[in-house]
């Protein structure tokens, strides 16, 4: 089943389109590493999917009701805004709840589980703003995480985190891919590609490759330059910064 | 005393509108507070002056001509924000004065002297009559009937808006009621409190809540209670000094906040000396 649908989208910020003409189908059983240079349009793809931004042209298609969970890349909030980190995760929940929302006692169970999962299940009494970043990004996870959507869309969560964690973030995108589509954006090939069934190159333009088939030749076809960064268990492919 | 203190229907209404106003006034200014809004609603309440001034050049009631000034001022401004390039700070300080400036220019013009202009611009709670209240405890009803069916999703649009407008809720549609409110609240207040000081009901109460809690619901509750108790101790001082009452609850609001703010300091100073001094 098609969870979005991307027919030829058009958008850019001036004059100048940042993506041109972009097709793209996330289907259930997905996990699909978005890469690209920065700048190059990844986030303005992930913020046409969401619904904050409107195309200039083309088509978005997501049937009703389909259930998107998703970690901005930047968090434009007031860290002194009065909230608990349970509260911030439970938040995730407004769009199965809808504008009357209400938090039963399952939901707090749910969400502990989540933070759990995430390791800040000590701090969830915690003011959002005394966390550290890394332990914010973990929890805005969280708060992607606790609807048990059927799309994961997770924009750089390695982000403020540490090595340790990114592991383990890694491990737990494995966990879930098993039953959710996960479309995760990076701009680091090395640290995905190893978990990725697809790679969508993005810079204004997007092409697919599996992940099994990514090489130098490839993404230099494609004008897709990327600094290619081995971590520990990756096999090693070092590739050198090319540029259209 | 005391009880010559409650003999009068005047000091009743002020009760009334001390209870009125520390509900509503608490879950705004929460709102207000967290949603750091303090310039903006210092910019409507005083940009309502212009419609105030208005209202006495065409001979009604002047809080009639100032609820609308305030409602359009509140309205653009949450309108504009959306447009990040805009000096949104800017525009509110030319909204404050623009507004001070067209209530002068109308009470000038206007037929005879402008008779309680002291009362409008600091406010007199014992003056407050039956329609006053009335007004007020509709107001109250209409923030109650937003807030508590939406408070979480007021909670979390206040808390990440973006993240809020990714869940497909009604976000600008909220954004829009809440600002109508604060604007009303805002005006509705001036009785009380004056437009030079009606943002106090609105700040110092949350602030002081805000010592205590990271919980929204325990601050709303908190700042209805430190508003309701800054008020009846103004009053009293109101009317054992003979002091204006506008004045003397700020007064109190603002002991009232020093005095929490110096006893949290001690006890978690204390708490400290108490962990340092256990063996180790």
């Amino acid at each position: 089943m098609n969870l979005v649908e991307l027919k030829s989208v058009t958008f850019g910020y001036r004059n100048e389109p940042i993506i041109d003409q972009i097709n793209l189908v996330i289907r259930d059983g997905d996990f699909i590493g978005m890469i690209g240079p920065n700048g190059g349009g990844k986030s303005t793809i992930i913020r046409i999917i969401m619904g904050l931004l409107e195309p200039w042209s083309g088509e978005v298609i997501i049937p009703k009701g389909t259930n998107i969970g998703y970690l901005p890349q930047t968090h434009n909030f007031d860290n002194r805004f009065p909230i608990s980190v349970l509260e911030v995760v439970l938040s995730g929940l407004l769009k199965v709840h809808g504008i009357t929302t209400r938090v039963s006692s399952k939901d707090k169970v749910r969400a502990m589980e989540v933070l759990a999962k995430v390791g800040m299940s000590h701090l969830a009494k915690r003011s959002i703003g005394e966390l550290s970043g890394g332990q914010m990004q973990r929890v805005f996870i969280g708060r992607a995480m606790i609807s048990n959507p059927q799309l994961l869309i997770l924009d750089e969560p390695v982000t403020y985190v540490d090595n340790r964690f990114e592991q383990e973030l890694y491990y737990l995108l494995e966990m879930i891919s098993r039953e959710t589509a996960i479309l995760l954006v990076s701009h680091d090939v090395g640290q995905i590609v190893s978990s990725v069934r697809t790679i969508a190159c993005v810079n204004r333009q997007l092409h697919y490759h599996p992940s099994n088939q990514i090489t130098e030749e490839i993404l230099e076809s494609y004008n897709c330059p990327i600094d290619l960064i081995t971590h520990g268990h990756v096999p090693h492919r070092v590739l050198h910064t090319h540029l259209p | 005393m005391i009880l010559d203190f409650f003999k009068y229907d005047f000091i009743l209404f002020a009760l009334a509108a001390s209870l009125l106003g520390s509900i509503t006034a608490g879950i705004i200014g929460t709102y207000v507070v967290t949603r750091r809004m303090v310039f903006i609603t210092g910019g409507i309440t005083h940009a309502s002056f212009g419609g105030l001034g208005l209202g006495f050049f065409f001979g009604i009631n002047p809080l009639i001509g100032a609820a609308v000034f305030g409602l359009i001022s509140g309205l653009s401004v949450e309108y504009l924000s959306r447009f990040h390039k805009i000096r949104e700070d800017s525009v509110i300080a030319m909204m404050w004065s623009f507004g001070m400036a067209l209530g002068i220019i109308f009470i000038s013009l206007a037929p005879g002297y402008a008779p309680n202009l002291m009362s409008y611009l600091f406010g007199n709670i014992l003056s407050v009559s039956y329609s006053d209240i009335l007004i007020m405890g509709i107001l109250m009803t209409l923030v109650l009937a937003l807030f508590i069916p939406f408070f979480r999703l007021i909670q979390y649009l206040t808390f990440d808006e973006e993240f809020a407008r990714t869940s497909r809720v009604p976000v600008s549609l909220f954004k829009y009621l809440l600002a109508g409110l604060v604007a009303l609240t805002a005006v509705v207040y001036i009785r009380v409190a004056g437009i030079i000081l009606v943002l106090s009901l609105l700040t110092i109460p949350q602030n002081t809540a805000l010592l205590f809690s990271n919980n929204l619901k325990k601050i709303m509750w908190l700042s209805i209670g430190f508003g309701f108790l800054g008020s009846l101790l103004g009053l009293i001082i109101s009317y054992a000094g003979n002091i204006p009452s506008g004045a003397s609850i700020i007064f109190s609001l603002v002991l009232l906040y020093l005095l929490c703010s110096a006893g949290k300091a001690l006890y978690f100073a204390r708490k400290k000396q108490i962990n340092l001094s256990k063996p180790v």
